[in-house]
């Protein structure tokens, strides 16, 4: 069984910033749990020789040349945003600050 | 804002031990950005200088630059740091609108570069160790303007602007490890460890490393612990502060001297230090409370699926290892040396920043003494006037062949002066400015023997001095010779030939 808690998903929701109900932490601690338990199944199967991965293409260095392309108008830049002053986005004033 | 209690430098230091640790982040200046082909422009209009990718757009996926991660390899090596045989990119997801897509890709747990270390020289020529945990490759954030409110800062904005030009920008951040030992030199330690940085990434060539335009910024972490008696186990490590926006070496040295003043002043009150980051003030010199800090602070990292590992082949690694500029600390030992200088006129040269400026003039072959004098003396003091930098003014090579006219006699010093401020101005090369302005020393020995007899008769009282073997007297007929010329003749040769004519009279 899973040691996933409703803390802990209290906790993820807060920080990805999505309001949950407490039926909703319920029933995803409950989902949460049983992903990881599935997940966990893999580790039995991999033995120490099967290395751990993040990309399930065996590629690596796919770079690109540094030299520049087009780029957006400013105009088409803010095409999509909530709101503007013709150059700059413009968003509510910010609690916090950069990290 | 109440004003901090401050304890004095050295009693601070009396009872605590300054414990350091620096993060430098450092704008690398590739044509392009870190994930996108959008120029690495910071400047000009808002907005302009993005991709698809700069904004997070649905669809858009980021492709590594590979000259950053040559870069990045480059100054892994130069600070002494292992490459890693394998690194990846992560993930760190937060929620602040520098950056649009709510995580800045960044390195986390396998950075590609670590365990380096770097030599520092404090100002009185001793070597400091710094020991470099890791450096890792991420992406600049944008830029945000806080409107409204009094202060134009976070707090009391009505409202903020974003201009993304910057997100995405190339950084290298470099992180130490835990500094111990640095006593009373921390703030001097602090400054020297940045110029360094600085040095190196200049010689690198792979950064502008202007601090004020934010191309290298330094976050200094400090904490102090009370002494323990000798022989006693030292105390554990007391709660240290971020300080932020040090944006000039002077700064972080100002910094560090004023966080440790502080922390002294509340610990030894039997307050506590508040784990927290501090923005530094230039104006007031002082640093206040910014948002707290935590250790665990819980960023989600995992790794960017959108990206591949990064694994450096050992030949490219070799071949970057191969073409390593070599260490400022050994360049300028080497310098000092050939050069002949003394540890005043080496410090001198140095603190103005104009070494480069000197090593290249001399490459273009002036003697170290001359090119030294006019850099720190006459162009430093234009420099100043004009609230320019040196190096801006004129070029070492303009600077070389104004002392080549000098030392072929064809300018002296006070004609060479008028000739520099017409190189500055524009006006061409020294040799054009000679010849436009019609500036060369009279060396025609005829012109100068005419006013010489005509000074040495309207003097005859200093005539008979000289003749006296008083040759000192003969410096009221140089000068009168030398005003005759309008100061365009070669003082030396005026002195031989007013000595010459004394005695033949």
């Amino acid at each position: 069984m899973s040691e996933i808690t409703q803390e802990q998903v209290a906790h993820l929701a807060n920080l990805a910033r999505i309001a949950l109900t407490p039926q909703e932490i319920e029933s995803l601690t409950t989902e949460l749990g049983s992903i990881v338990d599935n997940v966990a199944k893999v580790s039995e199967v991999a033995m120490a020789d099967v290395p751990a991965t993040s990309h399930p293409i065996p590629l690596q260095n796919v770079y690109r040349d540094d030299v520049p392309t087009t780029t957006l108008t400013t105009a088409e830049a803010l095409a999509g945003a909530p709101d503007h002053d013709g150059s700059r986005f413009r968003v509510t004033a910010i609690l916090g600050e950069e990290q | 804002m109440a004003k901090a209690a401050l304890m004095d430098f050295d009693k601070a230091l009396e009872l605590f031990e300054p414990v350091l640790g620096f993060e430098v982040h450092v704008e690398l200046n590739t044509k392009t950005k870190m994930f996108s082909s959008a120029p690495n422009y910071f400047g000009g209009e808002p907005n302009t200088n993005i991709t698809p990718t700069c904004l997070g757009l649905p669809g858009s996926l980021p492709v590594v630059n590979g000259q950053a991660v040559r870069y990045s390899i480059s100054l892994g090596l130069a600070l002494g740091c292992s490459i890693a045989p394998s690194s990846r990119f992560a993930r760190k997801n937060y929620f602040y609108p520098d950056l649009a897509k709510n995580y800045q890709i960044s390195q986390f747990d396998e950075p590609i570069a670590f365990g380096g270390s770097v030599d520092v020289e404090l100002p009185d020529g001793r070597m400091f160790t710094v020991p470099i945990e890791r450096a890792h490759m991420e992406e600049d954030a944008g830029k945000l303007t806080h409107v409204g409110g009094s202060t134009g800062r976070i707090q009391g904005a009505e409202y903020s602007l974003v201009d993304y030009n910057r997100a995405g920008v190339p950084l290298v951040e470099i992180v130490t490890d835990i500094i111990y030992g640095a006593e009373k030199d921390a703030p001097e330690l602090a400054k020297a460890y940045v110029a360094t940085i600085r040095d190196i990434v200049v010689a690198l060539g792979i950064s502008d490393a202007k601090m004020e335009r934010g191309n290298l910024r330094c976050d200094a972490n400090i904490s102090l612990r009370p002494r323990t008696a000798p022989g006693e186990p030292p105390a554990p490590l007391g709660t240290r502060t971020e300080t932020k926006n040090v944006n000039s070496l002077r700064s972080v040295e100002r910094a560090i001297r004023y966080e440790i003043q502080r922390q002294a002043a509340i610990l030894a009150d039997g307050g506590t230090i508040t784990q927290e980051t501090r923005h530094w003030h230039e104006d007031t010199g002082t640093t206040s409370a910014g948002r707290p800090k935590s250790d665990a602070d819980d960023y989600r990292y995992f790794p960017e699926p959108d990206l591949l590992p990064v694994v450096p082949s050992p030949e490219l690694i070799e071949e970057l290892r191969a073409a390593l500029p070599e260490p400022p600390a050994a360049r300028r030992r080497r310098l000092k040396a050939e050069w002949g200088f003394t540890d005043l006129e080496f410090q001198d040269v140095q603190n103005a920043g104009l070494l480069v400026e000197v090593a290249e003039t001399v490459a273009a072959g002036a003697s170290p003494q001359a090119a030294r004098k006019w850099w720190s003396g006459e162009i430093s003091r234009l420099a100043n006037a004009r609230e320019a930098e040196a190096s801006s003014l004129v070029s070492p090579s303009d600077v070389a062949a104004l002392v080549a006219l000098i030392d072929s006699g064809a300018l002296n010093d006070r004609l060479a002066r008028q000739v520099l401020e017409g190189v500055i101005d524009g006006e061409g090369t020294p040799q054009e400015v000679v010849d436009a302005r019609g500036l060369a020393v009279v060396s025609d020995d005829g012109a100068l023997i005419a006013a010489i007899d005509e000074a040495l008769a309207a003097q005859p009282d200093v005539l008979a001095k000289i003749k006296d073997g008083k040759v000192q007297a003969a410096g009221a007929v140089i000068g009168a010779v030398m005003k005759a010329m309008k100061g365009q003749a070669d003082a030396a040769r005026v002195r031989e030939l007013v000595l010459e004519r004394a005695s033949a009279e």
